[in-house]
């Protein structure tokens, strides 16, 4: 199949790709943006390495093709330090929030995007807002911890 | 993983979608793409066209027509958690879109994808039996509309034709005396059910008038446990009688074995589900 042009706006930044209509956006992401923070796991839409925001929440780029990015909003875990990091940036290093980091991007993607949706969430909401990012190491206490943590620092900033 | 090749269509319209899907051979409808695209990785399915609806705001949205819902069939489920029409009108969907799959998931994954895939694991298709909902359809032959009974026919076969799309589900008010109960039981976030039953049951007096009892992942399709409504309408509901009509639940039951569990498990779980469904319906209509 021939490879066609989108055009999508990545961590602010317009940029234009060629793909092929069956390229999953991780993959474009990834090999064809070099952007490799975007991890992929299982592939098959459990595992949530590959949480980005498209237009505005949180989707599995191994489970969107590339062609369906086409003029939206995407925004991966190299978009989200400002100059400082962000606040579920360094809660995750307070709080101990990974071990072997391979899930991090995952979690740290969805946990920002989870903090926009409900700035407040008890643990409960926390537990259920993130059950689509799983962590082989099992460390989830302390994930939970970090998004707790910057769930507070934000709210102070804010 | 990777799909293999085929080409790919943003239709602007439904008209168009339709157009696409019937000038096209072995053409296939991308709806939130979270059934069909791991399908096609592991190379079950390899559509030469995908016609791609993410983009036609047509097919979204929740309104009322008089006391009927509609729901747009691209409507996500988490559109469908965030609606307070659907909250007012039919809590039950939002009980069930929250027990679909996990938040990223959600975000993708649309009703009208779920009830036409037909996958007896999928959560809708059993809860609209039990609803008693309708599905407006189009193809090239203009618009119809069918019940969801009758509508699941098998693994992956629906009443859907070849060359049509659903666009919208209409659902029909549970009456004020009236009441719902839906349980699901998982091994974890993520997973299909291991058995699945939603209730929804009309009261007149103590004397249960109405009831459609829907099974998921339990058969070959989302049923009907109609041996049991059979058994349970007409009658003041007691234990008694509920554990009657969870016997015939597992004699409708006709599930495969799988890593969630073997016939028996699966069997007497559609039961238990069943029991706890018509006892949270008869607490729902009695309050």
């Amino acid at each position: 199949m021939a490879k066609q042009h989108i055009s999508f706006s990545l961590n602010g930044e317009q940029i234009d790709a060629l793909v092929e209509p069956r390229e999953l956006l991780v993959h474009t992401l990834r090999e064809t943006l070099n952007l490799t923070g975007t991890h992929i796991g299982c592939e098959t839409s459990h595992c949530g390495v590959c949480t980005v925001d498209l237009n505005g929440v949180s989707v599995k780029s191994c489970t969107v093709l590339a062609m369906q990015a086409h003029e939206g909003e995407v925004t991966t875990v190299e978009g989200l330090a400002n100059g400082e990091l962000h606040a579920v940036q360094q809660a995750f290093i307070e709080e101990h929030g990974l071990q072997c980091g391979f899930c991090t991007p995952g979690m740290l993607m969805r946990a920002q995007r989870l903090l926009q949706e409900n700035p407040d969430p008890s643990e409960e909401e926390i537990r259920w807002g993130m059950a689509g990012n799983l962590c082989r190491c099992t460390g989830y206490q302390n994930i939970i911890k970090a998004v707790q943590s910057a769930a507070k620092k934000l709210q102070q900033e804010a | 993983m990777i799909p293999s090749g085929f080409e790919y269509h943003r239709p602007s319209s439904v008209q168009d979608a339709i157009r696409l899907l019937n000038e096209n051979e072995d053409a296939k409808i991308l709806a939130g793409g979270h059934s069909l695209l791991p399908m096609m990785k592991l190379r079950f399915a390899e559509p030469a066209h995908l016609i791609d609806l993410n983009g036609l705001a047509e097919l979204k949205g929740i309104r009322l027509d008089g006391d009927t819902l509609c729901i747009g069939a691209m409507t996500t489920e988490n559109e469908l958690i965030d609606s307070d029409l659907v909250k007012q009108h039919c809590p039950l969907l939002v009980d069930v879109a929250k027990l679909v799959a996990d938040p990223q998931v959600r975000n993708r994954g649309t009703v009208g994808g779920d009830v036409a895939h037909g996958d007896p694991g999928n959560d809708h298709p059993a809860v609209m039996l039990a609803l008693d909902a309708e599905f407006v359809i189009q193809g090239p032959d203009g618009e119809r509309r069918q019940a969801a009974n009758g509508f699941f026919l098998g693994t992956y076969w629906t009443g859907l034709e070849e060359g049509e799309v659903m666009t919208e589900i209409r659902i029909p008010p549970i009456p004020a005396n009236g009441g719902y109960g839906y349980n699901k039981l998982k091994r974890k976030t993520g997973d299909y059910a291991t058995a699945g039953s939603t209730v929804v049951l009309e009261l007149d007096g103590a004397s249960c008038k109405e009831i459609r009892i829907g099974l998921t992942n339990v058969a070959p399709m989302a049923i009907r446990a109609e041996a049991a409504e059979d058994l349970l309408r007409g009658q003041n509901i007691d234990e008694a009688l509920i554990e009657q009509a969870a016997e015939l639940v597992m004699q409708a039951c006709d599930p495969a074995e799988d890593l969630r569990g073997d016939i028996q498990y699966k069997t007497h779980m559609a039961a238990e589900m069943t029991r706890r469904s018509i006892r949270d319906a008869l607490a729902r209509a009695g309050s």
